[in-house]
């Protein structure tokens, strides 16, 4: 926060010292506020150019230009201006900014005035002036509760080509760029004793007590001012005025390095355990970011205790024509006067039912503003020094266009009377606002004595509330309600501390009627301005039986968007109650959710955006394949070679064929470090594995590798990979790329919840080792020239299946296996990841005599199909072991997991599907991968399906295409002639059932 | 939510996997007379109580502990927090 902007009470305009210059075009710009009068900050709304001063915001910018008219609504496009001067406003949403930082529905009573704002009105066109949708205001007994409801239904065809797209387009307020955001958002996390919330009087209070008493303490207030309503009142504190006494507060909590003060973060929801959530606006207030500064924080803030000291909303009153621009909330004129030094008009009148709306007669007064007219709803309304009071009146029309002029008057004695005015400020009594105290499971209770809804029930762990927002309206009350909350919060945490001396202040009592709207009149009454709810839809929700508030809500909108019915859902309610006489608190309120206030998409994905919204993991050979100009493929996290392009390769098949030709005729290299790797050691090592697989592996001997079923504990197949037996107690696990994360917590849940006994330790290891195939008839070969030489290879010494630690190039530790996916003479080379690069160069080097080449992830599976080997595609969460044609390995002799809900009778049908292989009858056609089967002839339906097709490929070694899949009693059905059909896109191939090992079906290469 | 770690002390549910009932760590004899119809019953059915809860959480990023939590699925208060083994060694459970 800039100490220009916390200096900004004492400094106030006198330093420019001609009120003349000050107001310039600024035709409703008063004397005094806590604006920066010197400072003239230059801005536009909807192109034309306006000043301001530092302080202001652009509603009090423009109001102060004589600007009212900021929006259109919603629904029918009726002109409106501002209606508060806080983040409840419903009406003056605009805007800001434009290209890749233009953000829409900002309120303009929040957005901090700065040096070349641009903002933009919106939901009009061609301009705020004439707005050609405002027609809909004409139709406006069309457009009444419910009526998405029970209009658009027929005919049905029009739902899609007619109705959505009319709808779409009127829908939606403000409009995006559709450029990206150049900003930046964080995202991070603090940690307190006491988080206040808020820093009106008690926010300040409890700030300051807990501060002394030396515990941690976090402040944040939603706006760029400390203070709340103290920068907007006239009333004293001690012998300061409000504002200058929170300057002094503010100052000594700046000293004090337990305290942070967080200006400009909103509180956005209260969360388990003392978490809320906050937004903190770090450069909204500026042009740009500073560099290398974020435009946002969200903030996860972890308290012990927490006091809301969130204020109060004040509420409007219903009547015919409220909603002209100039029609305003008193409070909300009082603190333009007071705080921003603007009138939205030269003359204003006052409509009330309690005493607060006096008071912003009286301020206006003060400030040299005409008050037309005083009407208070109560017949003994108090005295009014300087204005016409009218006791026991109503307003009952206003008239104006695209702002107010007039207001008519139902006076007591029945007559009516016409009161010029550009302003009505109106006030219906104050809501605290309870929003936070019901994020978990508080439900406000009512307090008739102040006509309004207080925390009650359950509030959020480790919660109280002070202040307004608690019901305690007068100044001298939240100053002590504040002390007294940070001395209670802070001795549960065994912390001492004293209550600040409790400073004079003013001490009224609260004094309302409830009044919530006029009765009289045909024309619309508005409740919720933001969706253009009157109180006819009210009415007419309740007539139509729509009348628990949660129904009121969702029939209506009453409440719904950006505002969340800060200002009307009370008004609704107590409607509601009226009609179905019923008193207010059984009426009840709806459930009040985070956030508070609005939250851009931007900081909710922080710098999880574009490449960084998930981590990227490369492969140790990633630089190598760049340097080969490598296509990479996303596989999960990894970023893997998905096949090796050379010069005059014109299309991936090619690149492909070639790699899988070459590893076929004589080697080819792939990084398959993706594999998930689990070291296993204890001395319960090989029970436990034999727990984990569905087959055997208690006996695998030393220096072995076995091939391992997975099953889930409902007998699916999961999993497969293998299991490398370097010694007694030590195995070394793979998984699927997939599955490495699951398959390790399995493991553990097994190992920690199952077996507790068992002596065994889990690592993943994954990232520690890089791993080769060298795959091909070359393949022994080309490692004999890598792998140091006192370790033999020979397919005696070292045969299919084998496991070994060995050493290459010279002493760089080593682990080889002798396991082949491709079906090839192949292994597979681990070392320390650090030396993966090298030792992949050193392979190449050394194959260069073969003609060795890389291949990538298409090859792999080309090659996989052509072998028949299951994958993703074949293990996909509802094929069992005996689907995969495994039925066989697994173990009924022992306990593992899955293997006793895999006999199920409904999993062993006499008509399973089996994994087979596909060939085209006539060779030029495709085998689509998802194509369903259907026997030769007869019908093509989910009745007559026979199975699909999981994987499919060109197989260059066969010159065909080729597909894997499952097919009803596949493995007894080799040589009949099917169809593949899609009758999605109305294809269908006739395809040969053929063994699902299309290369060497009897392994021999693999064992050469 | 804040999970108080009984090794590492209070730690925020996001570095916690979630799995459910705790009841899965008292997985059937699959050599019982009845072990289709037990592990049919282990499997699919779980209580979902509105309060107190025994469920499964997997420190995932953080020490790999199973950890067995008695939370208020109502309030989400939590009550206990226990090393999953522990408890599977209470219940019987060994090799």
């Amino acid at each position: 926060m800039t100490d220009a902007i916390l200096n900004a009470g004492t400094v106030a305009f006198q330093a420019d010292g001609s009120t003349g210059a000050r107001k310039g075009v600024q035709v409703n710009r008063l004397d005094g506020g806590l604006i920066k009068g010197s400072k003239a900050l230059t801005f536009t709304f909807d192109g034309k150019r306006y000043k301001g001063f530092e302080g202001d915001t652009l509603a009090s910018a423009l109001l102060a230009n004589g600007v009212r008219l900021m929006g259109r609504s919603f629904k029918y496009h009726r002109p409106r201006g501002v209606l508060t001067s806080g983040s409840e406003e419903p009406n003056a949403l605009v805007e800001l900014r434009s290209g890749g930082r233009q953000e829409p529905n900002t309120r303009a009573t929040t957005a901090e005035l700065y040096d070349g704002l641009e903002a933009n009105s919106q939901n009009r066109w061609p301009s705020l002036k004439h707005d050609f949708m405002a027609v809909n205001d004409r139709f406006s007994n069309f457009l009444t509760a419910g009526f998405y409801y029970k209009t658009f239904m027929w005919p049905a065809a029009f739902w899609e080509k007619i109705y959505e797209p009319i709808i779409r387009k009127a829908a939606g307020l403000g409009s995006i760029s559709f450029e990206d955001d150049p900003d930046a958002y964080d995202k991070g996390f603090l940690h307190c004793d006491l988080l206040v919330i808020g820093s009106g009087p008690s926010g300040l209070m409890a700030a300051l007590t807990a501060g002394r008493a030396g515990a941690q303490v976090i402040i944040a207030d939603e706006d760029f001012l400390l203070g709340g309503r103290l920068n907007a009142e006239t009333f004293g504190i001690n012998d300061l005025t409000g504002s200058a006494w929170v300057e002094q507060v503010q100052a000594e909590l700046a000293a004090l390095p337990n305290v942070r003060v967080m200006p400009r973060t909103s509180i956005i929801g209260a969360f388990d355990h003392g978490i809320y959530g906050a937004v903190e606006r770090v450069a909204d207030h500026v042009l740009a970011p500073e560099a290398g500064k974020p435009r946002q924080i969200l903030w996860r803030i972890y308290s012990k205790r927490a006091l809301l000291a969130a204020g109060a909303t004040e509420r409007p009153i219903a009547f015919e024509n409220n909603d002209r621009p100039g029609v305003m909330l008193a409070g909300a004129v009082r603190a333009y006067a007071n705080r921003w030094a603007v009138t939205p008009d030269q003359s204003v009148a006052v409509f009330t039912n309690n005493d607060d709306g006096h008071r912003t007669a009286a301020d206006l007064i003060a400030k040299g503003v005409k008050v037309t007219a005083v009407i208070d709803t109560r017949p003994d309304a108090p005295k009014v020094d300087g204005a016409e009071l009218f006791a026991g009146a109503q307003v009952i029309d206003t008239q104006g266009r695209l702002g107010l002029e007039t207001v008519r008057l139902r006076l007591a004695n029945g007559a009516t009377r016409d009161v010029p005015c550009g302003a009505l400020a109106v006030s219906g009594g104050w809501n605290p606002n309870v929003h936070l105290t019901c994020h978990q499971r508080g439900r406000p209770a009512w307090r008739e004595d102040i006509a309004a809804f207080v925390p009650a029930g359950t509030l959020p762990q480790n919660m109280s509330v002070a202040g307004a927002a608690n019901g305690d309206f007068s100044t001298a009350a939240a100053l002590r309600a504040g002390a007294e909350g940070a001395v209670a919060a802070l001795s549960d945490l065994g912390i001492d501390a004293k209550a600040a001396d409790l400073p004079a202040a003013e001490d009224a009592p609260v004094n309302v009627t409830p009044f919530w709207y006029v009765k009289e009149g045909k024309g619309r009454a508005w409740l919720d301005q933001q969706n253009d709810v009157t109180v006819k839809d009210v009415k007419l929700a309740h007539q139509e039986n729509f009348r628990s508030v949660e129904h009121l809500k969702r029939y209506t909108t009453l409440g719904m968007a950006t505002d969340q019915g800060k200002t009307s859902n009370m008004g609704g309610l107590a409607i509601m109650a009226e009609l179905a006489g019923k008193q207010i608190p059984e009426v009840g309120t709806t459930m009040f959710r985070p956030p508070y206030t609005p939250v851009s998409f931007g900081v909710m994905a922080g710098r999880s955006v574009g490449e960084e919204f998930r981590p990227t993991r490369k492969t140790p050979s990633h630089k190598w394949a760049e340097e080969q100009g490598a296509e990479f493929v996303e596989v999960g996290q990894w970023l893997r070679a998905q096949w090796f392009p050379k010069a005059g390769e014109t299309h991936w098949r090619q690149s492909v064929d070639r790699e899988v030709l070459q590893t076929r005729n004589s080697v080819g290299i792939c990084d398959v470090t993706t594999l998930g790797k689990i070291d296993v050691q204890g001395k319960d090592a090989a029970a436990f594995l034999n727990k984990m697989y569905a087959n055997a592996f208690a006996k695998l001997p030393v220096g072995k590798v076995r091939y391992g079923l997975m099953l889930r504990e409902d007998g699916i197949a999961y999993d497969d990979g293998t299991a490398a037996r370097f010694a007694e107690d030590h195995f070394v696990v793979t998984t699927t790329t997939a599955n490495a994360v699951l398959v390790y917590r399995n493991m553990e849940f097994a190992r920690q919840c199952l077996f507790p006994d068992m002596d065994v330790q889990l690592i993943s290891t994954t990232e520690a080792w890089a791993q080769f195939a060298v795959a091909g008839p070359n393949a022994r070969k080309l490692l004999q020239k890598v792998v140091d030489p006192e370790f033999d290879i020979s397919n005696e010494g070292f045969p299919f299946m084998a496991c070994g630690e060995i050493t290459v190039a010279g002493g760089c530790r080593a682990r080889l296996f002798r396991i082949s996916f491709s079906g090839e003479l192949a292994y597979e080379i681990a070392v320390p990841t650090r030396y993966g690069d090298a030792l992949l160069r050193k392979l190449m080097e050394a194959g260069e005599e073969f003609g060795a080449v890389p291949y990538g992830t298409e090859a792999l599976g080309v090659m996989r199909i052509e072998k028949g080997h299951a994958a993703g595609n074949e293990l996909n969460g509802t094929t069992s072991a005996l689907n995969l044609g495994m039925g066989r390995m697994v173990s009924k002799k022992k306990d593992c997991i899955g293997n006793t809900l895999s006999e199920r009778e409904g999993m062993n049908r006499e008509d399973a599907l089996k994994l087979v292989g596909f060939k085209p009858v006539n060779a030029a056609d495709p085998v689509p991968a998802g194509s369903h089967l259907m026997n030769a002839d007869g019908e093509v339906s989910a009745a007559t399906d026979q199975g699909y097709i999981t994987s499919a490929a060109y197989s260059p070694v066969l010159g065909c295409a080729i597909g894997i899949g499952f097919l009803k009693r596949g493995d007894a059905r080799l040589g009949e002639v099917i169809r593949a059909v899609n009758p999605l896109e109305g294809k269908e191939v006739q395809v040969e059932v053929v063994s699902a090992h299309f290369v060497d079906p009897e392994g021999e290469r693999l064992r050469g | 939510m804040i999970i108080n770690h009984p090794i590492l002390g209070p730690r925020d549910s996001q570095e916690f996997t979630y799995l459910g009932d705790a009841a899965l760590i008292d997985r059937p004899d699959w050599q019982a007379e009845n072990a289709a119809d037990q592990f049919h019953d282990y499997l699919y059915l779980r209580d979902n109580p509105a309060g107190e809860h025994r469920e499964l959480w997997f420190h995932e990023q953080g020490d790999r502990s199973w950890l067995v939590v008695t939370r208020n699925t109502v309030t989400h208060e939590i009550l206990t927090v226990e090393l999953a083994r522990d408890v599977a060694r209470a219940r019987g459970r060994s090799k």
